[in-house]
């Protein structure tokens, strides 16, 4: 029974011997596959390799389990390199001694960093970065060093220059030979922008530096340069190019290039046919292709050529989108090309740090290629209209600028009118056309089933934002109805649910389950109704308990450890002497960590669940009300001090925001809420970043509404001006109930307005000029829910049977969880790292 | 605690069904062990498991959000900490990371929640 199968071997288990051994199983089992690694580890992404350093593990990294390899019948010898290949006897040689015969050998073999011979490179913190070993010994080694270096400032050497800084090296330091960072991608004006912007992060950065001696005695303590400067260093990552790792190759006769690499037809052929060679080993017409995606084509090329098929290669793209520490950098076509040859349009603005360039061709019809430095989101629409040879539009710049004037066209279009074979996905190599198809034919409507049907999206995922539109484009095209439902048990988007729920007269979540839902419900559900049920009705959360976030269910935000934090009211961040001194007693009595939060309150940490009833009793007793920082619900109200005391103020911003903070205090959203009022156009309160935004005029008060810090800032968008008072309060009202009854949810304000068809003037129209009519039905709700206000700790602190819920052992109530533990940090606790 | 002993099982008397929350959880000590009681009472049932998610090695289970999945409403609870669900009767992982935790069996006598321990002798 053994070995009746022809055998393929695969040398090397890196991401592209595994690609092709997916490809290949995904297509046949007429073969025994046979791989062998040299490390001790099957397969992982090498691509996002730094993410080690910022928490992600070996086995986050793997690209699959080894019960996958079993799964599939592949046998896998890790640890265990091939020492030699015979041609002849078609035979591989392993180091433990396994000697296999082949019908057709893959080498994927990879690469290896490249070391410049330069005296001291064999000293003591000298590093290269290629593989999780390496990455254990620089980690290691980082804990006694305080200044590290990157020789190198191409793409691997800046993502080695992350991972120093994850590692909390006081400072790092880029050394570059060339003039510019990331010579093969961008251009000079580019790395001009990307320095100022790595600089901010605390890089320093070295162009036109060619080392001549890494010093020290054993090991390193500074690199000399030849132009007699040096820079004191104790760790060096030496990340100066690959080389491909051909030896293997070279001694079994095959033809290899004069400065490295296998040499391969476009079937990946070496110069012996039943041998291939693919990913970055291989040579194609004098290329070694350094980047996943096309290893990834060449893995398909292969298993094509082997199961009968015709797929050739033929050189690859090598535009590339990424993110370098932060900063959005891509480079797509010929990002170098230069006048007289094409048309350069350029947009530099320092203040944002961003750079864009794009190539035109000189009759202004085509798009050859550009660099985008700060900003790329356009970069997946621009490399389609490179690749399609897509006509371009009278005013080219707009493809940079965006159009000026007028409301922007909606995003999703564009992306449709793509040609059916425009390349989506690059790394598994996706059409449109193919993406279609599986919604047409198949009816798959959500990315995670096309993911799972075309693996598009699954390489870098840079791609997902279009396969997103392209899914629901297709489903519009095709007149299906298009939907956001809320999970698996109900088939209702949350605005349709609130409805139901609300003319229904529903006050339980069982009640919603049984009525309009399935199964038994799930984390999603629960507390997207229970959010719902508290929007419409105000009741206590509590007595809703098991469906509420665990945050809602104890009041209180869990935190690293299991322990919870404690956040009071403050409304407006104005707080009397006699509180700030309530508070300090109470966080000393409990043992608790104080941080100011960025809302102008005062965050407790490291409470015991059995603990928080005792600690808001005597906050309630000062004075204090629950905070809601456990809620999707008004946060705060963030303040600059105002006509009251500064010089510069012209209302008084401090009274206006206390009085809007106890208005919507305790209103249950569909995410959190953050408002901000400033006294004056300096905008100290940085109202501008709230989802609700006031800032005084000569006249009145400015509303800005759907601003967003977070990951993704927006800045919050003018609907009225110089109102006064009372008609602020009236917008707010209508604004905030309007967005309550329709956003999804977790979705924050400015998300619900990004989806919102019309966009800010729809929204405006609404609310300012309320053109559906709503306004005073929108008024009348949010007073409801005004009216209806209780501070959620005062009833749980009154109620025995309430406060029975805040232990952590049913049947030991008095006993705190004795696995929670302290370190402790510049005199207070903090959490044990998990 | 009170306990009887079965053939290989052993009750254990962990709490009292109304110190549960309906469709919620709570935690039992017994002995060093941290387990997670749930009061399924959508579908009458009682589950057992670990307290300890294996994911951050957090005692949290207990307060996490109990459903259902699939097409054979398979019971899962949620860690409240990074939402990873596991079944409540396999331990299985349901969020595709390959974790298990520990089940136990679970029965009542009127008011009366048992656990049972399985003898590791």
């Amino acid at each position: 029974m053994v070995n009746e199968k022809p055998t393929i071997v695969v040398v090397g288990n890196g991401m592209v011997g595994y690609k092709f051994c997916e490809k290949l199983v995904s297509k046949t089992d007429a073969y025994q596959v046979i791989v062998f690694g040299d490390e001790p580890r099957p397969a992982y992404d090498r691509v996002h390799l730094s993410e080690y350093f910022s928490g992600k593990t070996a086995d986050d990294l793997l690209m699959n389990t080894l019960d996958w390899y079993s799964e599939n019948n592949i046998s896998l010898h890790l640890n265990d390199p091939v020492q030699e290949i015979n041609p002849e006897a078609k035979t591989v040689h392993s180091l433990k001694g396994e000697v296999i015969k082949y019908d057709y050998l893959v080498l994927a073999t990879g690469s290896s960093a490249f070391v410049p011979d330069i005296p001291g490179v064999e000293k003591e913190g000298v590093f290269v970065y290629r593989t999780i070993e390496d990455l254990e010994l620089i980690s290691a080694y980082a804990k006694n060093a305080k200044n590290g270096a990157v020789m190198g400032g191409g793409l691997l050497g800046l993502e080695a220059a992350k991972a120093l800084i994850d590692l909390g090296l006081n400072e790092t330091h880029v050394i570059e030979f060339a003039p510019r960072l990331m010579p093969r991608q961008i251009d000079q004006p580019g790395s001009t922008m990307l320095q100022m912007k790595l600089k901010e992060l605390g890089l320093q950065i070295h162009l036109n530096k060619s080392t001549s001696e890494i010093a020290g005695e054993g090991k390193i303590t500074a690199l000399n340069f030849a132009d007699d400067s040096s820079l004191p260093v104790d760790m060096l990552v030496i990340s100066a190019g690959i080389r491909p790792r051909d030896e293997l190759a070279k001694l079994a006769g095959l033809h290899v290039g004069n400065r490295g690499g296998i040499v391969v037809n476009e079937m990946m052929q070496t110069s012996d046919p039943s041998i291939f060679a693919i990913g970055e080993c291989a040579l194609h017409e004098g290329m070694i292709y350094g980047l996943v995606a096309p290893g990834y084509e060449m893995a398909e090329v292969v298993v094509s050529k082997i199961t009968g098929g015709e797929r050739e290669f033929h050189g690859f793209d090598m535009s590339t989108k990424l993110k370098l520490i932060g900063v959005d950098v891509a480079s797509f076509g010929d990002p170098f090309i230069n006048e007289p040859d094409c048309r350069t349009i350029a947009l530099e603005d320092t203040s944002k740090g961003i750079y864009k360039r794009i190539n035109i061709t000189k009759d202004g019809k085509s798009l050859l290629g550009g660099v985008l430095i700060g900003d790329a989101e356009d970069y997946n629409m621009l490399l389609q209209t490179v690749k399609n040879n897509i006509a371009l539009p009278p005013n080219p710049e707009d493809l940079i600028l965006g159009t000026r004037g007028g409301e922007s066209t909606e995003g999703g279009a564009g992306v449709m009118n793509l040609p059916e074979e425009a390349l989506i996905c690059s790394c598994e190599s996706i059409t449109k056309g193919a993406i279609c198809c599986k919604v047409r034919d198949e009816g798959i409507t959500t990315v995670d089933g096309i993911k799972k049907a075309t693996k598009a999206g699954t390489g870098c995922g840079g791609c997902i934002p279009m396969v997103k539109d392209l899914v629901i484009g297709t489903m519009k095209e095709q007149g299906m109805y298009v939907k956001n439902v809320l999970c698996e048990h109900f088939d209702y988007s949350r605005q349709e649910l609130m409805d139901l729920i609300k003319m229904n007269n529903v006050r339980s979540y069982d009640e919603a389950l049984d009525h309009y839902g399935r199964g038994d419900g799930c984390e999603v559900c629960k507390p997207a109704v229970a959010a719902i049920l508290s929007s419409l009705w105000n009741d206590l959360i509590v007595k809703q308990q098991p469906i509420q976030d665990s945050n809602d269910r104890y009041l209180a935000n869990i935190q690293k450890g299991g322990t919870y934090s404690v956040v009071p009211r403050i409304p407006g961040g104005e707080i009397t002497p006699e509180k700030l001194i309530v508070i300090g007693q109470v966080a000393q009595k409990y043992n608790l960590y104080t941080k100011i939060t960025g809302g102008q309150r005062i965050d407790l940490f490291g409470a015991h669940v059995n603990d928080l009833p005792a600690i808001w009793e005597e906050l309630i007793d000062a004075g204090f009300e629950s905070g809601h920082a456990y809620g999707k619900s008004l946060r705060t109200v963030k303040s600059c001090v105002g006509s009251t005391w500064c010089r510069f103020g012209l209302q008084d911003s401090v009274s206006f925001a206390i009085e809007v903070e106890e208005r919507y205090k305790g209103i249950r959203s569909p995410h959190k809420l953050k408002g901000g009022v400033s006294g004056c156009i300096r905008e100290c309160a940085e109202a501008q970043a709230k989802d609700f935004g006031i800032i005084a005029t000569e006249k009145g008060w400015n509303l800005y509404v759907c601003g967003n810090g977070g990951s993704k800032p927006q800045h919050a968008q003018l609907i009225a001006a110089d109102v006064d008072k009372e008609t602020c309060i009236k917008y707010l009202d209508r604004f905030l109930m309007f967005y309550i009854k329709t956003a999804d949810p977790l979705a924050r304000t400015a998300t619900w307005l990004n989806k919102m068809e019309g966009g800010l003037s729809y929204l405006k129209n609404v609310v300012v000029n309320d053109s559906l009519g709503i306004g005073e039905q929108l008024e009348e709700e949010i007073q409801h829910l005004i009216n209806s206000y209780h501070c959620e700790w005062t009833e749980v602190v009154r109620n025995p049977e309430l406060r029975k819920q805040f232990s952590h052992f049913v049947n030991a109530p008095e006993e705190k969880d004795p696995t929670i533990e302290f370190d402790s940090m510049r005199e207070q606790i903090k959490a044990k790292e998990w | 605690m009170e306990a009887e002993t079965t053939t290989d099982i052993k009750w254990v008397l962990a709490c009292y069904a109304s110190d549960v929350p309906e469709n919620g959880g709570a935690c039992v000590k017994y002995e060093e062990e941290q387990i997670a009681v749930f009061n399924f009472t959508r579908r009458g049932e009682w589950f057992a498991t670990q307290n300890l998610c294996p994911h951050k090695q957090q005692m949290v289970l207990s307060r996490g959000m109990i459903g259902s999945t699939g097409e054979e409403c398979e019971p899962k609870v949620a860690c409240p900490f990074h939402k990873k669900t596991f079944s409540l009767i396999s331990g299985e992982c349901l969020s595709g990371d390959e974790y298990q935790i520990k089940t136990y069996p679970v029965k009542l006598e009127g008011d009366k929640v048992y656990i049972g321990i399985r003898s590791t002798t």
